[in-house]
């Protein structure tokens, strides 16, 4: 078992779920909080022999890693080495797949989110994830998609979904651009726009860990950007992993990387020693360009 | 290559071009014909009576088709009460649920039923519904439309659901958002204009059935007050009507096909106009 911890050197911090600010209708919220996690030095997730197939074919071959709460790990690695599949069995998505089958272990602050009695449903809201392709709902408005993950598990009061929707919307910095047409159609926004959009959508239920897969591969250079400016900002209170295909893109925004190759893990280390010194010849060639 | 041939290749090219434009039109043919045709024949009896007044006993002229118009529209009601919801939640199942298997074998059976003649429809359904109650009857007549639009509108249905991108699918799932409110919420949503559609031409296809309502409800000279008893209809009328040797009756038949086009038509330019717009 090649089990990598990230190195603890860093300042302990607390892994607590993400605060946001204090609201007086913590009632209306209480069916979907999660557990509150063990101890503080539980990582967010932690994977031990994990190997995804579809089919018969392996995409995933004996993933072992821990990734740290309250912090930004970016998946580096050429195409088809396993990146996404490992981002989507994080939450539980792979399996919308037909074929897809898992080995080995995920534990989300402790818990086994495989075990029998765990449903999929729950683990996705605890789990947000954003798309590369920005996907607002084409039937909604800008403020029915901001919503709809409260409205559709069962929140009903207008002011909870009203207030929720606006500090969701401060928090990726739309809300100056939308508050005057939140009833305009979602897809009538900008392609940077909608995907911040989406991000909104995504953290307005209050999850844990959110998940990117390539966030910003389809923006232009000032939106993604902004969505970088807006992942550092939203590590204050959630754990977050990123897929990304730009190494800079990785250099800039996480603290932790992992490079995989052909389903395999090859390195997880601080990005810093990823991208200056890292202990592996491939993940050398990787970073600096010479293949992938 | 010299110029004869060029020209000789031009000139082969032009000509099939105009022989499949030509095959193209014919189709329009048709269509004019058939509306010219009883716009000269049907127009001359459409007046209030033929609107408002129940059959005339054959041989006297007067009376109208009142209870045909009214019958074949609940007829279209009864039958959309079977025929919607069996066919688009078969639709959703097709769609969103089913495994690869079993949905070949679905998707096999509804295109062969599409394919059965509509008197063998009216046949099964005597059996199955006439027969039994003893009684041919409004109720009859809604069921055998109804099953002849299931097959229809759940092929639709799978085809317009499937259109709606996988994203959408995902990003609620990614929300926690359960399969079936995703589906009838997002998915369903998403995809209404197209169902409805589905829906809207299943209903034009059935509007104008004469055989299968010879089996089950052939006609009633007065109004129907129970869906135990028979209903009159458009195309049933128009049938009695046609064969009758008076040409007053002659005369209401044309008028009712040309109504009964006019409902059809109608039907399919509201299918036009809802999927005009955005897509």
């Amino acid at each position: 078992m090649n089990t990598l911890m990230p190195p603890n050197e860093e300042t302990n911090r607390t892994a607590r779920r993400p605060e946001f600010p204090p609201s007086q209708h913590q009632a209306a919220d209480a069916p979907l909080a999660p557990a509150a996690p063990a101890k503080s030095s539980t990582p967010a997730f932690s994977t031990r022999n994990l190997a995804v197939y579809f089919g018969k074919h392996q995409v995933l071959k004996s993933v072992s890693l821990d990734i740290k709460a309250h912090a930004v790990t970016a998946i580096i690695g050429p195409s088809g080495c396993g990146k996404s599949t490992f981002l989507r069995s994080l939450n539980r998505m792979h399996e919308l797949i037909p074929e897809a089958r898992m080995d080995g272990e995920i534990r989300l602050f402790g818990q086994d989110i495989y075990s029998r009695e765990v449903e999929p449903v729950i683990v996705r809201r605890r789990v947000g994830m954003v798309f590369q392709k920005s996907n607002p709902f084409p039937t909604m408005t800008i403020l029915e998609n901001v919503t709809v993950g409260l409205r559709l598990n069962g929140i009903r009061s207008r002011t909870v979904l009203n207030e929720r929707a606006e500090r969701a919307l401060h928090m990726v910095a739309l809300w100056d651009e939308v508050k005057d047409r939140l009833n305009a159609p979602a897809v009538s926004l900008s392609g940077g726009q909608q995907q911040r959009l989406c991000i909104a959508r995504a953290i307005v239920v209050q999850p844990e860990v959110l998940l990117m897969d390539e966030p910003a591969s389809a923006l232009d250079p000032i939106a993604t950007s902004k969505i970088e400016e807006l992942i550092l900002d939203l590590k204050n209170n959630f754990t977050i992993v990123i897929v990304t295909h730009n190494m800079q893109q990785a250099a800039r925004i996480s603290d932790f990387t992992a490079f995989f190759y052909l389903g395999h893990l090859v390195e997880f280390d601080r990005t810093a020693k990823i991208f200056t010194n890292p202990a592996q010849k491939q993940t050398e060639d990787y970073v600096t360009g010479r293949f992938g | 290559m010299d110029a004869a041939n060029h020209s000789l290749r031009k000139f082969t090219s032009g000509l099939m071009q105009a022989v499949t434009c030509g095959c193209a039109l014919l189709v329009i043919a048709p269509l004019a014909f058939v509306f010219y045709h009883l716009l000269k024949q049907g127009v001359g009896s459409l007046n209030w009576n033929f609107f408002t007044k129940l059959p005339a006993v054959p041989g006297e002229s007067g009376g109208g088709m009142a209870n045909a118009i009214v019958g074949t529209l609940e007829l279209l009601l009864l039958a959309s009460l079977i025929g919607v919801p069996i066919g688009v939640f078969g639709g959703v199942y097709l769609s969103e649920y089913g495994s690869s298997r079993l949905n070949r074998w679905i998707r096999f059976a509804a295109d062969v039923l599409n394919g059965v003649p509509s008197i063998i429809w009216g046949m099964v359904v005597w059996v199955l519904v006439v027969k039994p109650m003893h009684t041919q009857s409004a109720l009859a007549g809604g069921i055998v439309l109804g099953l002849m639009m299931i097959p229809l509108i759940m092929r639709t249905s799978e085809e317009v659901l499937l259109l709606v991108p996988n994203g959408y699918r995902e990003a609620a799932a990614a929300l926690g958002i359960s399969q079936w409110r995703t589906i009838v919420q997002i998915i369903m949503r998403t995809a209404l204009k197209g169902i409805v559609t589905g829906v809207l031409l299943a209903l034009a296809r059935i509007a104008g059935e004469t055989a299968p309502l010879i089996f089950t409800t052939p006609g009633n000279t007065f109004w129907n007050h129970s869906l135990t008893d028979p209903i009159n209809s458009l195309p049933y009328q128009i049938f009695y009507y046609s064969t009758l040797p008076y040409d007053d009756q002659v005369r209401q038949a044309w008028a009712g096909a040309l109504v009964l086009l006019l409902l059809v038509t109608a039907i399919n330019v509201s299918v036009r106009v809802l999927t005009r717009d955005r897509r």
